[in-house]
């Protein structure tokens, strides 16, 4: 039997094209890298009955089940219809399955929810951004993480999204035994200093990641009631130049993150090369083409950002460009030809 | 004489005492725990019932009104010294039993030890009388029966259980029966509850020989400790502090001389001139804490120190018991009689 299928629509629909022909992966999507045991249930469920009982965990905590027959689709994204549900995944057609797969799974670490050192409930941050951005077709990704640590590798998406807490000092209850100045300097960047006694904390080196709250034994340092954010932008991997995402905004508030992250759309809906291919681009590379400032005045479009949020008017990103050479920079050889 | 009353009018109470005491009491601090949105109980002044924690464990000590974990003593120039001046208003102080036990190791300490009274000491606790507040239950760290500090029958001006949303009050001090009598208060038999079953149990040997200094029970607190204090800063009765001279300009002669509380794990406790460090390891510190705690105070004081209360297993960071470090003295010391 011959087939006739749309690959386009196929892959829109998070169906991943295999290369064995007439196969494909469902790729489920789990925001904030949290499922319910009841949808994994249903992820192992598909596996089995549709699937060759192996799941392929992704790099973007989501899960691909691998060995679909093109013509059981349908039912799988009936099967899937649970798992969407239960995930608070925007649909468009009921029992249709994920409606896109441009904008990739928001990636969240643990969080407040687990780690002690989780500034915020990343898991909840990710999943409303989701809601507020899915189903989208544009290729953009998003990841929270809950401290400066970055467990989640922020600094390979688009839009990176590292916790900060500002630490509270009450010197009445500073006892000097300079735990928080140790373990500033050991865990973290060496903010504090002892002076007459008391501590010091140089608020411009601050990242805000809360270790002298954490190790202090009198509860001098405390955390702050407000959430703060740092925002870093347009890393990624890839062939070309992949590149670390570099600082755009520190001790933003939530408003202002999720604002900035919406606004990208407009920006890609102008901007996005026509004839790229798949409809997929990098931001990193459109921004080449248009300019910083132009992505500037796309993504802070209506933003009113919190008096306290710092941010950095020019950014200039590194990352080997490959494009230009592949050399090895320094002392090239190969092993085999080394000279005893 | 006993007293029975609404919430409202026990707040009543509280206003008229307020009129000539401060109120220091346990405060659930939202937000103020080491980790993100988890809270802490600790002393503070209040004003209203509603700030009361009546229910759960401090976190922390009474001790730091008499013992502030930093304390300005006095100012100098360069041939003038003054004291800091403290409010002169009395203090009423919320506690429960082992606390009130923990205040005669305090009292022992500064104004029983040796041939000086602590001026600094004594002029606070002048100030101070005691509000007992009743255990229904025990917590789960406790071990105040097996310490003998679960019963308090006299020392406090009245006493404070909420049964069913009212509050009941045994009121021994006449004057403070006045006030309550004003405030509605219906008379009645009171005792304050206390416990007799904790879940957690010692076994303290009478005596313990000195061969357990060389024991090897300590040396799994060498990897296991960390060092951090926070045992001793939690501890009702946890009495050491340090000096610190404090010059207020570089080159200038005027200054204050503060007292902070000090711990015997924390680094730095047992630092002498010239570089000498007498107990290095971790294992060494608990050594000597725990047979300070329960022997070696008890040979000049006549009774043991600690008092049962649980506090530095709650705040411990290693899950290091000290009631389970006392069965392990216990053990060790029987094998070494068994031994002989
Ligand atoms: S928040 Fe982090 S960087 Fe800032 S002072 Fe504390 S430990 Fe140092
Ligand atoms: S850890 Fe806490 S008590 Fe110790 S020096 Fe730092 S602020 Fe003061
Ligand atoms: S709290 Fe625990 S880890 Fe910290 S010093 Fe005490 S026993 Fe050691
Ligand atoms: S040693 Fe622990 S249990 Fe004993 S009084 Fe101190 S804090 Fe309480
Ligand atoms: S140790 Fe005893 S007196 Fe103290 S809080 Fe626990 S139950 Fe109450």
């Amino acid at each position: 039997m011959s087939r006739d299928i749309n690959v386009k629509k196929l892959k829109k629909n998070a169906f991943r094209q295999s290369k064995v022909r007439g196969e494909a992966a469902s790729r489920v999507r789990c925001p904030g890298g949290e499922i319910d045991v009841e949808s994994l249930q249903r992820v192992v469920d598909i596996a089995k009955q549709y699937g060759k009982g192996m799941v392929n965990i992704t790099n973007r905590q989501g899960f691909e089940i691998p060995g679909i027959d093109l013509d059981d689709m349908e039912e799988v994204n009936k099967a899937l219809q649970l798992i969407i549900e239960n995930r608070g995944i925007n649909q468009e057609k009921y029992n249709g399955g994920y409606p896109a797969s441009g904008t990739r799974n928001v990636v969240a670490c643990p969080g407040k929810s687990l780690c002690p050192f989780g500034c915020y409930d990343t898991k909840a941050f990710a999943q409303e951004v989701d809601k507020a951005i899915f189903p989208n077709d544009h290729h953009v990704k998003i990841a929270f993480t809950g401290c400066s640590n970055d467990c989640a590798h922020t600094r390979l998406n688009d839009f990176g999204i590292i916790g900060q807490t500002e630490p509270q000092y009450d010197p009445a209850r500073c006892i000097g035994c300079e735990q928080c100045v140790k373990y500033c300097k050991k865990r973290s960047v060496g903010a504090l200093k002892v002076v007459n006694g008391k501590i010091e904390r140089d608020t411009n080196k601050c990242v805000g990641c809360g270790v002298c709250v954490n190790y202090c034994p009198t509860r001098a340092w405390t955390r702050s009631k407000e959430e703060y954010f740092r925002v870093v932008l347009l890393g990624r991997t890839g062939k070309k130049n992949p590149r670390m995402a570099e600082d755009f905004m520190k001790w933003a508030d939530h408003d202002t993150v999720i604002k900035i992250i919406c606004n990208v759309y407009a920006y890609l809906d102008e901007y996005l090369d026509k004839e790229a291919v798949e409809s997929k681009e990098h931001i990193g590379y459109i921004v080449d083409r248009t300019g910083f400032e132009e992505f500037l005045k796309y993504i802070m479009k209506d933003v009113d950002p919190n008096p306290k949020c710092e941010i950095q008017g020019r950014i200039y990103w590194g990352g080997k460009r490959y494009d230009q050479t592949n050399e090895l920079r320094q002392s090239m050889f190969r092993f085999s030809e080394r000279e005893d | 004489m006993g007293y029975q009353l609404s919430k409202q009018n026990f707040g009543e109470v509280l206003g008229k005492l307020g009129e000539t005491y401060r109120l220091f009491a346990p405060v659930l601090k939202k937000g103020e725990g080491r980790f993100k949105d988890t809270d802490v109980v600790r002393y503070d002044f209040v004003t209203n019932p509603d700030e009361i924690e009546l229910e759960k464990k401090s976190d922390y000590a009474f001790k730091e009104f008499m013992l502030p974990i930093s304390e300005t003593l006095f100012f100098f120039t360069e041939d003038q010294v003054k004291e800091a001046d403290i409010d002169e208003k009395d203090v009423l102080v919320f506690l429960r039993s082992c606390d009130m036990h923990a205040v005669k190791r305090l009292d022992y300490i500064y104004l029983e030890n040796g041939k000086e009274q602590d001026w600094f000491y004594k002029r606070l606790r002048e100030k101070v009388k005691f509000v007992l507040i009743g255990c229904a239950d025990t917590f789960e760290d406790c071990f105040c029966v097996d310490m003998g500090s679960n019963r308090t029958e006299d020392g406090y001006v009245f006493s404070v259980d909420v049964i069913d949303g009212e509050f009941c009050c045994d009121v021994p001090d006449a004057d403070m029966a006045k006030v309550f009598a004003e405030c509605k208060a219906v008379e009645t038999e009171v005792t304050p509850r206390f416990v007799t079953e904790n879940e957690v149990h010692v076994d303290i040997p009478e005596s313990i020989p000195i061969g357990i200094y060389g024991s090897d029970v300590w040396d799994e607190y060498s990897a296991r400790c960390v060092n951090c204090g926070r045992c001793n800063i939690v501890c009702p009765t946890c009495t050491c502090y340090t000096m610190q001279d404090v010059f207020y300009t570089d080159n200038g002669k005027v200054g204050e001389r503060r007292r902070v509380a000090a711990s015997c794990m924390i680094d730095g406790y047992t630092n002498v001139a010239g570089g000498g460090q007498y107990r290095r390891t971790n294992g060494e510190r608990m050594r000597f804490k725990v047979l300070h705690k329960i022997q070696d105070f008890k040979s000049r004081a006549g009774f043991n120190m600690c008092v049962g209360c649980g506090r530095c297993d709650m705040v411990c960071p290693e899950y290091i018991s000290f009631s389970a470090c006392i069965n392990k003295v216990a053990d060790a010391v029987r094998k070494e009689a068994d031994d002989e």
